[in-house]
């Protein structure tokens, strides 16, 4: 069997090259919870790892066009403790925060929880409810993305060969705006998320939603964007009558499979359970900002 | 690709090793330089046996990569008694029983540890969200818990 080089070098560009290069496959290495993991169970053999942690802007949060910059290889502990992130987009820190044990914390990473394309990814909801696009470097430059487009199924992604996610965008968070992500699992910690659910809304002066996008995770080979959940609240106070339209539109919209985790019953119908509950929060926060 | 070359700290120490790329922390700890405390239960980041120190970070051993610590520092298990003088967290562990077979052990007090280095004053819920990646399958937990309340109660008070 080959040995397994190993690089860690000190800027994107060297990263991709490296990876534009490689003959064999190769994989990204951010926290590796995942890539080692898979190693281990002999699920993938790499010839090359590129760790990408040496790469000073990628583990940095910062502030970026009144939004936020996270670079991918940013830890959720990190993540957790930026109280300006935390006070902007709090349904994206609560997802990140949901990611595993303390240990887990330390090491994985915002673009290693999108790059590893699970269904059930708890961040990737919330970043795409938040309206998150990335910056994807690869041999030919720099071209933005939206987290929505990044994984194309379980385990699948639209990244080319010398391809990898850089940082996660988040935008200026508009007026009275709140974000909220919420998942189910069966015990109160670590565990794989059976749905999860992330939801971002405006209001204007008077109370009214103007803009809202509902997310919803592991009910679907990818995170699906319910488009009808969030017609639901728009123009509307977010109300008892659009709670219900929002619920019923997020359980129509799940496809999910039957699993050790959750039926395909249960998901259906604890996907608009939970949809509700974050726009409840969400609303909640809107209000409060 | 030969054998990696990797220079790092151990417990304050000086170490070096050669490793290949798959070997995980937790490899090198256990069977080149024979530092057996840290245990490996899962190798897959759940269970928690293997938690070491790593620049001031809980992790798990098997989830890093050996050649990851070059040039940095890590702290296992052996790193928390001074000589002969157990750590308070060891002496209150034994004295309190908050073990049975052992195994998770060496994990609970590293990432004890990691927490009180932090936080003198956790609630009851902050520890036993803290040591949710440490599985015991012996105590139930609540020795472990209360031992870890009481250890941060004597800290308080020195």
């Amino acid at each position: 069997m080959n040995a397994i080089q190993y690089e860690a070098p000190g800027s994107v560009e060297d990263a991709v090259a490296l990876l534009a290069q490689a003959n064999g496959e190769a994989r990204v290495l951010a926290g590796g919870t995942d890539l080692l993991v898979q190693m281990r169970a002999g699920l993938v053999r790499p010839g090359l790892i590129v760790d990408v942690k040496k790469i000073f802007d990628m583990t940095l949060i910062a502030p970026d066009d009144g939004g936020f910059r996270i670079g991918a290889a940013t830890c959720g502990e990190r993540i957790g403790a930026n109280n300006s992130l935390r006070a902007a987009w709090p349904g994206v820190v609560e997802a990140a925060k949901l990611i595993g044990s303390t240990q887990i914390q330390s090491r994985a990473t915002i673009g290693g929880n999108l790059c590893n394309a699970s269904p059930a990814a708890d961040s990737v909801p919330a970043i795409i409810a938040a309206g998150g696009t990335c910056t994807v470097a690869g041999p030919d430059g720099r071209r933005d993305v939206a987290a929505g487009d990044i994984a194309t199924g379980p385990g699948q992604t639209s990244l080319g060969k010398g391809e990898m996610v850089v940082d996660i965008r988040l935008p200026a968070r508009p007026p009275r705006s709140g974000s909220a992500y919420l998942r189910f699992i069966p015990r109160t910690e670590m565990d794989i998320a059976v749905v999860g659910a992330g939801v971002c809304l405006s209001l204007d002066e008077g109370g009214v939603c103007t803009a809202a996008r509902v997310t919803l995770g592991a009910v679907a080979p990818k995170v699906l964007v319910v488009e009808a959940a969030a017609d639901a609240l728009i123009g509307t106070p977010v109300d008892e009558t659009a709670l219900q339209a929002l619920a019923a539109a997020a359980s129509a919209a799940c496809e999910p499979i039957d699993d050790i985790r959750g039926t395909v019953e249960f998901r259906t119908k604890v996907a608009g359970v939970l949809a509700r509950r974050a726009a409840g929060i969400a609303l909640e926060r809107a209000g409060s900002n | 690709m030969a054998k990696q070359h990797v220079s790092t700290l151990i417990n304050g120490e000086p170490a070096e090793f050669l490793c290949d790329t798959e070997q995980t922390l937790l490899d090198v700890l256990r069977d080149e330089l024979l530092l057996t405390g840290t245990k490996e239960g899962c190798s897959s980041g759940d269970c928690g046996a293997c938690s070491v120190i790593f620049d001031g970070q809980l992790v798990c051993a098997c989830l890093v990569l050996a050649v990851e610590v070059e040039g940095r520092a890590v702290k296992t298990v052996e790193g928390l008694a001074h000589g002969d003088r157990l750590h308070p967290l060891q002496q209150r562990f034994l004295e309190a029983a908050a073990l049975q077979c052992g195994f998770c052990t060496p994990g609970f007090l590293v990432a004890a540890k990691v927490l009180l280095d932090r936080n003198n004053n956790p609630t009851e819920s902050e520890v036993r969200y803290w040591l949710a990646g440490n599985l015991c399958r012996c105590t139930g937990y609540d020795k472990i818990v209360r031992a870890v309340m009481d250890v941060a109660a004597d800290i308080r008070r020195a």
